[in-house]
């Protein structure tokens, strides 16, 4: 029944931003979902504090979720919001220096209270001292519309006032034209136990819609057009979920029961409490009592014959660090997933980083290499958490991936594979003898190695006639006895080493449109998707630049150093000072640049096309 | 939740080994050699280490499972050699960590006798909090604690259990830790099984050995043991044929608690105390305290546990504690079971495609 306009865009960024207890990580959740339904491509940033309810009303309690959803394929949530819905004033001053002029504010004015702007540090009230002028704010009671909206349902005021941010949905949802449904089954689930919530939150969403549609405040609405993206079946997952969901499918192709051993750490737990609702795929998770057990307890798994793993991030994986090495001597397979967070120490525990690279690949005692695998986007840790687990079963390794907590709780659509589709990875274990001793006589070799892949057997207890001893002394190479040899050390250390380089990784592929480039950009991990959009941009000024992106960090790819020395410039964005920087000089002795960033937030588009732009241009920062 | 009476024996076996195969019918008897393996034995001459192994070599073809059904797994120091003498599967890990890998296994597989072997420092220091949590979950796996209240293999450092005031290479002015008392801390962290005794005493270690195996959950057994290069003659006492016969308090369980002329009585404060039986008049007997290890409250264990002291006027020996507790990895693997039931049966490839599209999905093209 509106006579308004409604005005077509490729693209929009969303941030919900409230106080911890506001409900804007369900809000953003739901949004996401709702436009995702409608076939836009989208990225998603939750932001929240590390602590679980920091005092109310303060810039430290702020929890923000920002969505881009666009008609065309996006890679990030976005630089920049172009709308930004504040549940109080906190909310404002934590987000305003990052809106773009005429961006549109959606406010809460009931909760811009004298109290609250003190507490968030105004002197005054923004919405209406002109401090805003730049910006298209709408601002409306939104805490009393919830109240009187829900005034029939038989709620206390202060459940009715937890339905605000429906309502805000609601208004959202009508400004954007995305459809509600998705949210209104969603409720409907979630509260079908108690029906007077259920509806009061369908109620609440119902009424923030009909009041973007019937109040006179909003000029014109929008929509953003579905995205062309490849045929398939798709849903919305995040990191966390998409690794759980790859390491149940890839022990699903070996053929393996997945066991867990985890200890809870942000922000890599989401992926033991996904885990552990899989119960009746026979996941056992074990939450043990620290991280070295998380680790040790997967070792017990792996050695009897399952697929151990065990997820942590930065701190957690320090503990691990001994235990990993005794992987590497037991040529087990186990899976170590890093969601990499804030360093050193506590360091910033909600927050992402990628600095955690050389610990990854180096920080063991002795000769330890693991293969080492980063995923680049939230739906890619299903795939990268599969590769993991073929490597490890195939070559009989500790196998560490690594993502970060802007994967992990960062979402996109993800187009559903076919399990037909995922690699054969079948697993043997060992089931007699295979060599013969001096006298002729059959017997077992635990270290007696595959000649191609130099994996040795997988011989778990309990197989007649093959009991023998492993552990973390130096092990003789074919027997497995324990071995003070000098030569044989150096033996053993040189399989171990060779073993890892020698398993085939893809080449590198390299994004160079017009192939004259003479600038290459290249990250690893979760940089992906701003690097990639901000070498689009970059192009889009002129400049000509080709992006190549790393999944495997140990090995690297056969032809890295090829393509790296085709370019007279290399440019290296990273969330640390250099890790990467690092390993490419050393390897390849090419002068990489790096670009350096390490507030806790991935990169944005505009700094990379901007970093790309001067340096392809002066070659330096 | 459908957790059958584990502890329960429907077929007449030990409930520590329910779902461990059996020999074969028929088939030879296991003997002490066929748990010999062929690594040359490196402990020192006249180690205690060589006795429990020699015992627990012969103990083991008396379980009736086949030798590749057994697992041994140790930490680091003296003691944790040993998996490499028996022709056992077995793994030699990391200092500390043997009961949580332990965990790993005993959980993955059920069918497996799982064996932690570990000593005073990797038990009690590094792998501190493996070990109470091991118990306290109770996960069916028997843990031989060799103390010899001194780091051997670090050549002669004070331990986690050495007495306070020890003289030695790190503590030149002698210790100032106090000891932990192996039994008192298990007993705390919930322990359904808990035993004691003395590398040299073949048939209580054997008997405690037998009882460890037949136990569902965890049983840890401390065993006193000599190191004859750094803590020579700590346990002399409870060794020479005379003395030990006044000191060792051999628990039994229903019998009263005695050694020698002497035994054990409640004092008024809820422990106990050792009196000389002439004191307590013509009731002596009567009024000496009965064992019950099968007890649900542990008080009566802790208290005799509190028993020893450094003088070892009396020390208790034998089962302090065997209760019934369901073991961890059963109710790991209930949950899995009750959670596949309630499906409908095991998940199929369709079940992980369906859990892979989830419930919010849409279809481009």
């Amino acid at each position: 029944m509106s006579s308004k306009t409604v005005e077509r865009v490729d693209h929009v960024v969303i941030r919900f931003a409230g106080d911890s207890g506001d409900g804007m990580q369900l809000t953003g959740d739901r949004f996401t979902a709702q436009s995702a339904a409608q076939g836009n491509d989208l990225a998603t940033l939750p932001n929240y504090p590390a602590e679980i309810r920091a005092p109310q009303g303060t810039i430290a309690g702020v929890s923000s979720f920002q969505v881009q959803f666009a008609d065309h394929d996006v890679n990030t949530p976005g630089d920049a919001p172009d709308v930004l819905v504040a549940m109080n004033p906190a909310a404002l001053a934590a987000s305003v220096s990052d809106l773009p002029r005429g961006a549109i504010v959606i406010a809460d004015s009931d909760e811009f209270t004298p109290r609250n702007l003190t507490k968030a540090g105004y002197t005054g009230d923004p919405l209406d001292d002109g401090s805003l002028d730049s910006y298209q704010v709408y601002a409306f009671p939104m805490t009393s519309l919830t109240v009187e909206a829900l005034s029939s349902f038989a709620l206390t005021k202060k459940e009715a006032v937890r339905a605000k941010n429906m309502f805000a949905l609601g208004v959202v949802s009508w400004l954007y034209s995305t459809p509600t449904e998705p949210t209104e089954s969603f409720i409907r689930t979630k509260f079908g136990r108690k029906p007077e919530i259920m509806n009061a939150n369908l109620a609440a969403l119902e009424a923030g819609w009909s009041y973007g549609e019937t109040a006179e405040i909003f000029a014109v609405s929008y929509e953003v057009a579905p995205a062309a993206t490849p045929a398939g079946t798709y849903r919305n997952i995040t990191g966390n979920m998409a690794t759980a969901y790859g390491l149940l499918a890839g022990a699903h192709r070996t053929g393996l029961p997945l066991v867990l051993g985890s200890y809870p750490i942000t922000p890599a737990s989401d992926i033991l409490h996904h885990l552990s609702e899989l119960k009746r795929f026979g996941v056992k998770t074990l939450q043990v009592e620290d991280e070295i057990a998380g680790i040790t307890t997967a070792i017990g798994a792996s050695y009897g014959g399952a697929m151990g793993v065990t997820t942590t991030s930065g701190p957690g994986l320090a503990l691990k660090t001994e235990a990993m090495g005794l992987a590497v001597m037991l040529e087990l397979p186990l899976v170590i997933v890093n969601v990499q967070r804030g360093g050193p120490s506590t360091g910033l525990p909600t927050k992402t980083e990628q600095a955690d690279l050389l610990q990854a690949l180096y920080g063991r005692n002795g000769e330890a290499p693991i293969p080492v695998l980063a995923a680049r986007s939230p739906n890619d840790c299903f795939d990268a958490a599969v590769e993991a687990i073929r490597i490890a079963t195939t070559y009989r390794t500790p196998v560490l991936l690594l993502t970060d907590g802007y994967l992990a709780n960062g979402s996109e659509p993800w187009r559903i594979p076919d399990l037909d589709s995922l690699p054969d990875m079948p697993v043997e274990f060992a089931s007699g003898p295979n060599a013969v001793d001096a006298d002729g006589k059959p017997v077992f070799r635990p270290y007696l190695r595959d000649p191609e892949t130099l994996a040795r057997p997988w011989a778990i207890p309990g197989v007649p006639g093959l009991a023998h001893r492993i552990g973390g002394l130096e092990k003789a190479d074919v027997t497995g006895m324990v071995s003070y040899d000098p030569d044989n050390h150096d033996r053993m250390i040189r399989l171990r080493q060779a073993k890892v380089e020698r398993i085939p990784v893809p080449d590198l592929e390299v994004d160079d449109p017009t192939g004259t480039a003479e600038t290459l950009v290249i990250g690893w991990g979760s940089t992906y998707g701003p690097i990639s959009t901000g070498a689009q941009e970059a192009r889009r000024d002129g400049v000509e630049v080709a992006h190549a992106h790393l999944r495997h960090l140990n090995p690297l790819p056969a032809n890295a150093g090829d393509v790296l020395r085709r370019y007279r410039r290399v440019l290296v964005p990273e969330m640390n000072l250099g890790q990467l920087t690092v390993l490419l000089r050393s390897r390849y002795l090419v002068d990489a640049v790096g670009f350096n960033r390490v507030r806790g937030l991935p990169f944005t588009s505009t700094e990379i096309a901007e970093a790309i732009t001067k340096f392809a241009q002066e070659g330096t920062l | 939740m459908s957790t059958t009476n584990l502890h329960l024996d429907p077929t007449g076996r030990r409930p520590g080994l329910f779902g461990v195969p059996t020999l074969p019918e028929g088939s030879p008897k296991l003997t002490k050699k066929d748990f010999t393996s062929t690594a040359e034995v490196r402990w020192c001459p006249g180690c205690g280490d060589y006795a429990i192994l020699a015992a627990f070599q012969s103990f083991l073809p008396e379980l009736g499972v086949p030798r590749d059904n057994i697992v041994c797994v140790s930490g680091i120091g003296c003691s944790s050699r040993l998996p490499y003498y028996l022709d056992t599967y077995g793994m030699h890990s990391i200092h500390g960590r043997a009961t949580a890998i332990a965990t790993g296994l005993a959980t993955t597989r059920p069918d497996l006798s799982v064996w932690v072997v570990t000593g005073d420092g990797d038990a009690l220091s590094i792998g501190g909090n493996h070990l109470i949590h091991a118990i306290r979950r109770n996960v069916n796996m028997t843990i031989l604690l060799f103390n010899n209240r001194i780091y051997g293999l670090t050549k002669g450092q004070y331990s986690p259990t050495s007495e306070q005031g020890k003289i030695t290479k790190s503590s030149p002015m002698g210790t100032v830790d106090l000891p932990f008392n192996p039994v008192s801390l298990a007993l705390g962290a919930e322990a359904t099984f808990v035993a004691r005794t003395v590398d040299s005493d073949r048939a209580l270690l054997t008997s405690i050995l037998r009882q460890a195996a037949a136990h569902r959950g965890t049983a840890l057994i401390e065993i006193y043991q000599n190191c004859p290069i750094f803590n020579n003659g700590a346990y002399e006492l409870l060794k020479d044929r005379d003395e030990s016969a006044a000191r060792l308090l051999r628990l039994e369980h229903g019998k009263p608690v005695r050694s020698g002329s002497r035994g054990v009585v409640r004092d008024g404060d809820g422990g106990l105390r050792i009196v000389d039986l002439d004191e307590l008049g013509p009731d002596a007997e009567s009024r000496l305290v009965v064992h019950d290890a099968h007890a649900a409250d542990p008080s009566l264990a802790f208290a005799l546990s509190r028993l020893e002291s450094p003088e070892m006027a009396g020390v208790p020996v034998g089962v302090f504690r065997s209760v019934s507790r369901p073991a961890y990895d059963d109710l790991v693997r209930d949950q899995i079971a009750v959670a596949v039931d309630a499906a409908g049966g095991p998940a199929t490839r369709d079940d992980l495609a369906a859990l892979l599209a989830g419930n919010d999905t849409w279809t481009v093209g």
